[in-house]
């Protein structure tokens, strides 16, 4: 069961927010509201009429629409077309409905240029034209997952500036969100679900993070923060003059990687903050070995690695947590022993010689679940029957398990609750009191500064500024994330906060 | 705990049969109005494929039928578990058989030499077959299911022009059959004698084998579970080190190799030659047999028995008045329900186990609480 005993009011003209872990059922309640999924019992009333929703037709046409996490845009179609699709009975296809865009724009300060291919646009842009698309149907009432989660703290606040602009016209806003200090600033009723459940709804004035973080997981919200430096002089990581480029679809080549170069010392956490897209996936898989370079080099503790197998590299210390499990981590209908195997098929205690090692390899996975308290009720379970967060729980504990000298971590605690965030936290800092190396990609900044002993920031493929953890601040990493700043970031005190 | 873990097997096999299961029921029911619609008794005719294909010859019929129908399902099987359509495995077993009986025509060597040396030279044509078809993908990206195709068809037009007089082949005493060389009697392979139910071909032995290979090597070896790996997720698999385009090569020579065994029960055991009426379209009867095998080693000798028995018994329904092309209903019928009743299967399988352990963890973690709650 995901949900149960869920009771929500939203009163129209108000942002309300809702909060929760990954897997505390937010996804479920949403789909439910939007017609994805039926409720098996209770009730949805939309304007005191009781309503029910066999699909996402109906919600719409009750004046309910969906913002995804994931842009369901297309790049090669203007913002015009993009609107217009699908819903080209509305207001035809031309005139009109350019007409109709442009109110809709102005109404609600979205800014939004009908004639502009959506290639052309950035993250921030595309979720207005998602928004544009849920108004443009006629939707009172709007439905955001994790708005925030693709966006820089600048563009945050702007987005924020949106959702006001749409409450000050009598829209509705429900905001889903895990992220606290967010929806304490946008917010006008905050609900809180917990495994499942309605655990309360609150204002936000008057309370505050830690109130909101007790509710939602009945504990205190733990921190990244690192501790004394474990940083050594002995370099593990050199990545040196690393090009890559890319020949698209058009055979134009483009440069995806240009002239990246950083070392990461024993003991040392190298955080690289960045707008997703520049850069970050492609710089992973080079070090990986899974895509090959075009010029630069790499070495792993001295030895260059720059042409070597990817097998070969992770044999020799390269544990990966990638960024998107379900694509590059697990083997989704495998069961969980045989996902424990993956990767290190060649590695003890998964193998002798040629030969799986069964029996070792299934009582290593039971160790790993005890030990990374991966929640499920056995090993001979799909990876797919498990949530989010104990997968990334099993795959911490994978690459864990074969002492790394390096672990790339790319958004190691995505989608993940905060309680396997803490711990997931706590065992790469107890690797690195030991030695290893770390090279973190997040899209968290709190964690990236929090976690990392240096920082970098990338911006359309290159490491274009650094910075020190102990003094920046989220918001100053953004101006870099954005390109508008470049070179070394000075913290400066009399930064308006 | 265990329990659950136990349910949860117990039902996947359970759903593991079902799918086969619920196909089969499908097509006789499919089967009994087709019968019914001719205006014949569907009942008489299946209690007289029972009775029939149960006596002793049809068993032994069945087996030696069957022996080759596996060879094609595990040929077929391996390219699915990669994830790889390999519809090439009908040419593939054609050129094979025809070079393996070219060069067993032409050996005068004793068995124990020519046997082994006529299987390898039909395993390696094979493998260089749909290894054209496994470089051609790596390399150039051409997808395996139209190179295959078109490879089917070189290859009945290249047996079609060596299988000539005074090329590769000759014309046979009576005049009427051009085949290649028949093989001498050294390199027959060995059968074994039942009585009056007939011989029953030693090559099922080889076929065993080959199954406990295909069982071996996918499940307990290294290179087996990169194998699987690739076919579950070519980008997990190229994150865990697995060079997926090395993979989906060899794979491909493997696929080849098995498929050229597919001739050998009938070359070595039967025909002992290769003529133009050397038995065709085994291939795709192997997809057919693997799709219901479920690419399980025990699987696809069931469905080849299966295939076996319904060919030996609708043969025989033809004499009682029925008509043959019963046969390809029932067959086709079976094909398109396995199909659709796996995916479903998989589908709620899938969906259940999400479900159970989304339950077990909600009992786990509300009993502690409660627990707490009464304290």
């Amino acid at each position: 069961m995901a949900n149960k005993d869920i009771d929500i009011t939203v009163r129209t003209g108000t942002v309300h927010a809702l909060c929760g872990e990954n897997g505390a059922g937010k996804s479920t309640l949403m789909k439910i509201l939007y017609g994805m999924q039926q409720p098996d019992e209770g009730t949805i009333t939309v304007g005191g009429e009781t309503v029910v929703f066999h699909n996402p037709a109906d919600a719409i046409a009750r004046g309910i629409g969906m913002v995804h996490q994931h842009f369901m845009l297309a790049d090669n179609l203007t913002v015009l077309e993009n609107v217009v699709l699908g819903a080209e009975k509305l207001y035809g296809i031309g005139a009109k409905a350019r007409g109709k865009i442009k109110e809709l724009s102005d109404a609600y300060g979205l800014n939004v240029r009908p004639d502009v291919l959506l290639e052309e646009l950035g993250v921030a842009d595309r979720q207005r034209v998602e928004i544009l698309k849920v108004l443009y149907r006629g939707a009172k009432t709007l439905i955001l997952d994790e708005p925030t989660a693709v966006l820089v703290p600048q563009e945050v606040d702007a987005l924020f500036d949106n959702l006001r602009e749409l409450k000050a016209e009598g829209l509705t806003v429900i905001f889903i969100s895990h992220k606290l200090g967010e929806v304490l600033s946008v917010a006008d009723e905050i609900t809180v679900i917990r495994r499942g459940t309605t655990v309360g709804t609150v204002k936000p004035a008057g309370t505050t993070t830690k109130q909101l973080a007790e509710l939602m997981v009945g504990s205190e919200l733990p921190t990244p923060e690192t501790e004394e430096s474990t940083v050594t002089d002995v370099p593990l990581l050199k990545v040196d003059g690393l090009r890559l480029a890319q020949t698209d679809l058009d055979g134009v080549e483009r440069t995806v990687l240009d002239d990246i170069a950083f070392t990461i010392h024993k003991g040392e956490v190298l955080g690289i903050a960045g707008v997703e897209g520049n850069g970050q996936s492609e710089l992973v898989e080079a070090i990986m070995g899974i895509r090959a370079l075009n010029s630069g080099t790499i070495a792993l503790d001295g030895t260059d690695i720059s042409h070597v197998p990817t097998r070969h590299r992770r044999e020799a210390g390269v544990g990966y947590i990638p960024e998107d499990r379900h694509r590059h981590g697990l083997l989704l209908e495998a069961p969980l022993w045989e996902n424990r195997i993956l990767g290190h098929v060649t590695e003890k205690p998964n193998s002798r010689g040629q030969l799986l090692d069964i029996r070792a390899a299934r009582g290593d996975t039971e160790r790993i679940i005890e030990a990374y308290d991966v929640r499920t009720p056995g090993i001979d379970v799909t990876a797919a029957s498990l949530s989010g967060g104990n997968q990334q729980k099993l795959i911490v504990g994978r690459e864990m398990s074969h002492a790394p000298k390096l672990l790339i971590a790319a958004h190691p605690t995505r989608g993940v609750d905060v309680g396997a965030q803490a711990a997931i936290w706590d065992h790469i800092r107890e690797a690195r009191r030991e030695g290893l190396a770390v090279l973190l990609i997040s899209a968290d900044l709190d964690e990236l500064i929090g976690l990392s002993d240096t920082l970098r920031v990338m911006y359309r493929g290159r490491l274009v500024a650094d910075a020190d953890p102990a003094t920046i601040t989220p918001e100053e990493l953004g101006s870099a994330m954005t390109g508008a700043a470049t070179g070394h970031l000075e913290h400066t005190e009399d930064d308006a906060r | 705990m265990n329990k659950l873990t136990q349910r949860i097997d117990k039902e996947r096999l359970l759903l593991g049969i079902a799918a086969p299961l619920l196909a089969i029921v499908a097509a006789l029911v499919v089967t009994t109005l087709v019968i019914l619609a001719t205006g014949k008794n569907p009942f008489d005719a299946f209690s007289d494929m029972v009775t029939y294909g149960t006596a002793s010859d049809s068993q032994v019929y069945i087996l030696n039928k069957a022996t080759t129908y596996y060879l094609a399902g595990v040929a077929v099987a391996i390219g699915f578990r990669m994830n790889l359509f390999n519809i090439g495995v009908d040419g593939q077993y054609r050129i094979a058989a025809f070079f393996a009986a070219v060069l067993g025509g032409a050996l005068t060597t004793p068995g124990w030499i020519s046997i082994p040396l006529i299987i390898l030279c039909a395993m390696g044509t094979g493998a260089v077959w749909a290894g054209i078809a496994g470089v051609l993908k790596v390399t150039r990206g051409v997808s395996e299911v139209i190179s295959t195709i078109m490879l089917n068809a070189i290859a009945t037009a290249i047996i079609a022009y060596l299988l000539q007089p005074g090329k590769l082949a000759e014309l046979q005493a009576g005049g009427t059959v051009v085949s290649t060389k028949p093989l001498h009697s050294d390199a027959y392979f060995f059968q074994i004698n039942t009585g009056p139910a007939g011989e029953l071909w030693g090559f099922i032995f080889i076929a065993v084998l080959v199954g406990v290979a295909y069982w071996f090597v996918l499940g307990r070896t290294r290179f087996g579970f990169d194998l699987r790996t690739v076919g579950q997720s070519e980008s997990a698999a190229a994150a865990s080190g697995v060079s997926v385009k090395k993979m989906i090569a060899t794979s491909m020579l493997i696929s080849g190799a098995i498929a050229g065994l597919i001739g050998m029960p009938t070359l070595l055991n039967d025909s002992h030659q290769f003529s133009n009426d050397f038995p065709t379209g085994i291939g795709f009867t192997g997809i057919a047999i693997a799709l219901l095998g479920r690419n399980n080693p025990i699987g696809i000798a069931l469905g080849a028995l299966l295939w076996g028995f319904l060919e030996r018994t609708t043969n025989h329904l033809e004499f009682q008045g029925y008509d043959k092309e019963i046969l390809g209903v029932i067959q086709g019928v079976i094909v398109l329900c396995v199909v659709i009743a796996y995916e479903v299967v998989r589908r709620y399988g899938l969906k259940r186990q999400q479900q159970r352990v989304g339950a077990e963890l909600a009992a786990q973690a509300a009993a502690p609480t409660e627990k707490q709650e009464v304290a």
